[in-house]
């Protein structure tokens, strides 16, 4: 049985816009986000309104490719193909965008993108460090800086420290409803539980979505409780890695759940990846928030130890039977660190992972069906 | 009620049907897929009754869809190619260890341990490289039958590389290759020496032990067998219906599925 309490939030991100729309006719601006790394506690602060942009369907993608190489990992690809065809709302209903330098074909698109929309660009260093967390809040810095000159508001220390208290306590509440899905019977499906985490992105009020994980948390709590499952007895538990998913660009996960088993944890950047990391409250807010981000696990950063022990704790926490490793088509860095990924998984945990490479489109469904099934009968 | 089970593999090019009765295969065929699938499911199955049938290939999901509902064949169940071509591989070689399936738009190797239980597989992905359809595009480029194209491979006098595994660019390379006068016989061996590489690099990521067994349409053609050979350093065992593996692996599974069912019934 389905947790009732998840209705609220399949709608979330079509009632986003209605919900905007008395602040954005109060003056408040909208700023489009893409990545993980772009700090949304700074957007509100300064009074303006961060919503997550559209890239994870195909329909844009042949669009996008008049400018594009074809050979573009299709997030990217589809990003820019709402961006120039008008057809994402949240894109169309955004003042400012921001973008971060995560990777070559993400920062080579935002040259494009900046000739659409004003664009703000921060510059991710790719390692951990001290120098480079200086740098990194330098950036943070810049972004507030020019987030107070576009929304003519100040951000203050206290109002930022108030915003990642707000966003920390989101994390938390998503991080309890996910770690649901590590007792025996899970009580909520891979795909209900990537609509859950995905809706982070198209709220208006985090106070109200807080509200609402704390009403499905409460609820799921109960079902477990009772012993009720949202998916189906001896399904298979996997644990997702690699790129991220959303609604669009599910294929994945779907079949996987056709075919029988359960996405128990994700651990990409949709999922707990960035769930997991939660900002200083006290102390420099902007120190803070570089680096709670500079922590994430991101195949961008080199090394990427950090991947790894992620990966050994939800299998630890989650029990998963089998790893999938989900690539797009040419993301070079979760591509290379894949063969990694698999050795590790095998050589300390005794899994085995399938690696699939793919894009948006249903062009290889069926043959990914096969894949897919095949190794669930390895299990 | 009769114990036969009958094994179909709906594949991107031909169907494969292997009945199984109390005394074994009792009757089996193929035939072309042509774009009207369930027609020719339907033109296979006439005539044919048991009490289980064991769907796999392409159009295992189809099959399932259209023949589920209980009926003429009892039950419908549906397992994957993979899992198909190591039971029946195993039920002709019982000792193979390593099975290669070149199909109609698929290559496969998957690897057993000693016992014929799957430890591993690679699959192409959804592009034709190295996959039967790529040897039918190019024996027409070549104006060669396909059933004949690895024989005149074999008429070679020299081994050029063909670089490319892309069907398009690698038709590309063989039309470039015709434009210098080349003899027809070397591209159609690049050609095929280009299959072997990719399929060589397959088995290597997954290991070969052998015995190898090499299943599907393309374990016909005599080339790609003679450079396996070479390359692997040991001869492929090849059955004697090689696309007709996966039809038996599947009516094995529901030999097995049968009597695990009565050894059930009888405690």
């Amino acid at each position: 049985m389905r947790a009732a309490s998840l209705e609220r939030f399949d709608g979330l991100a079509d009632r986003f816009l209605a919900d905007i729309e008395p602040l954005k006719e109060a003056g408040a601006l909208v700023v489009g986000i893409y990545c993980t790394y772009a700090p949304r506690e700074l957007v509100s602060a300064a009074g303006a309104l961060p919503v997550g942009l559209c890239g994870k369907k195909q329909a844009p993608i042949p669009a996008a490719e008049k400018t594009l190489p074809a050979n573009l990992c299709p997030l990217i690809k589809s990003s820019y193909g709402y961006a120039i065809t008008g057809t994402c709302p949240y894109f169309a209903a955004a003042d400012l965008l921001v973008g971060e330098t995560t990777c070559d074909g993400k920062k080579k698109m935002y040259e494009f993108l900046g000739a659409v929309k004003p664009m703000h660009i921060m510059h991710l260093p790719f390692a951990t460090g001290a120098a480079q967390e200086a740098y990194w809040t330098q950036e943070m810095r810049r972004f507030k800086e020019f987030l107070e000159s576009a929304t003519g508001n100040r951000i203050t220390e206290d109002g930022l420290r108030e915003e990642i208290r707000v966003q920390n306590e989101v994390r938390r509440l998503l991080a309890r409803v996910l770690k649901l899905s590590s007792g025996a019977c899970s009580p909520l499906s891979g795909l209900d539980m990537m609509a859950v985490s995905e809706a982070k992105s198209y709220v208006a009020d985090p106070r109200a979505y807080a509200a609402m994980l704390r009403d499905l948390a409460a609820e799921l709590e109960a079902m477990a409780r009772a012993g009720q499952s949202g998916v189906a007895t001896g399904a298979r538990r996997i644990l997702l890695t690699g790129c991220p998913v959303g609604r669009g660009s599910e294929k994945v996960v779907r079949l996987l759940e056709e075919s029988g088993a359960v996405v128990v944890a994700a651990e990409n950047c949709s999922g707990v990846k960035s769930f997991d990391l939660l900002a200083d409250e006290s102390g420099d807010p902007l120190v803070a928030l570089a680096r709670r981000t500079l922590c994430i696990p991101c195949s961008v950063m080199t090394p990427n130890a950090g991947r790894l022990s992620l990966l050994d704790r939800l299998t630890e926490e989650y029990r998963p039977e089998g790893v999938v490793d989900l690539t797009w088509q040419c993301c070079h860095t979760y591509n290379v660190e894949s063969p990694m990924v698999q050795g590790h998984m095998l050589g300390k945990h005794g899994l085995r992972t399938l690696h699939i490479e793919t894009d948006y489109s249903e062009a290889d469904t069926e043959q990914l069906r096969t894949r897919i099934e095949a190794f669930l009968e390895l299990l | 009620m009769s114990s036969r089970v009958y094994g179909i593999d709906i594949g991107s090019r031909s169907i494969g049907l292997v009945v199984l009765g109390e005394e074994g295969v009792e009757h089996s065929l193929s035939v072309p897929t042509t774009y009207d699938v369930l027609k020719q499911c339907r033109a296979v199955l006439e005539g044919v009754s048991g009490c289980l049938a064991v769907a796999t290939g392409y159009g295992r999901k189809l099959f399932l869809k259209e023949f589920g509902v209980p009926g003429r064949f009892g039950r419908v169940l549906d397992i994957t190619e993979i899992q198909a071509h190591a039971l029946g591989a195993r039920a002709l070689y019982p000792t193979a260890r390593t099975v290669l399936d070149i199909g109609g738009q698929d290559t496969k190797v998957i690897a057993m341990t000693p016992g014929g239980k799957v430890v591993r597989f690679e699959m192409n992905d959804r592009c034709a490289a190295g996959t039967g359809k790529f040897l039918e595009f190019m024996a027409t480029a070549l104006q060669t039958p396909l059933d004949r194209f690895g024989g005149f491979a074999l008429g070679a006098d020299k081994r050029i590389a063909i670089s490319s595994m892309c069907t398009v660019f690698a038709e590309t390379e063989a039309t470039t290759l015709m434009a210098l006068g080349e003899r027809a016989e070397n591209i159609a061996m690049g050609l095929h020496l280009a299959i072997a590489g990719r399929v060589q690099s397959m088995i290597g990521r997954i290991g070969c032990e052998p015995p190898l067994v090499f299943s599907g349409g393309v374990a016909r053609n005599p080339c790609i067998v003679r450079l396996l050979e070479e390359g692997l350093g040991m001869a492929p065992l090849i059955p004697r219906d090689p696309d007709l593996v996966g039809a038996l692996g599947a009516a094995l599974h529901g030999k097995a599925l049968l009597s695990k069912q009565s050894s059930l019934e009888a405690v």
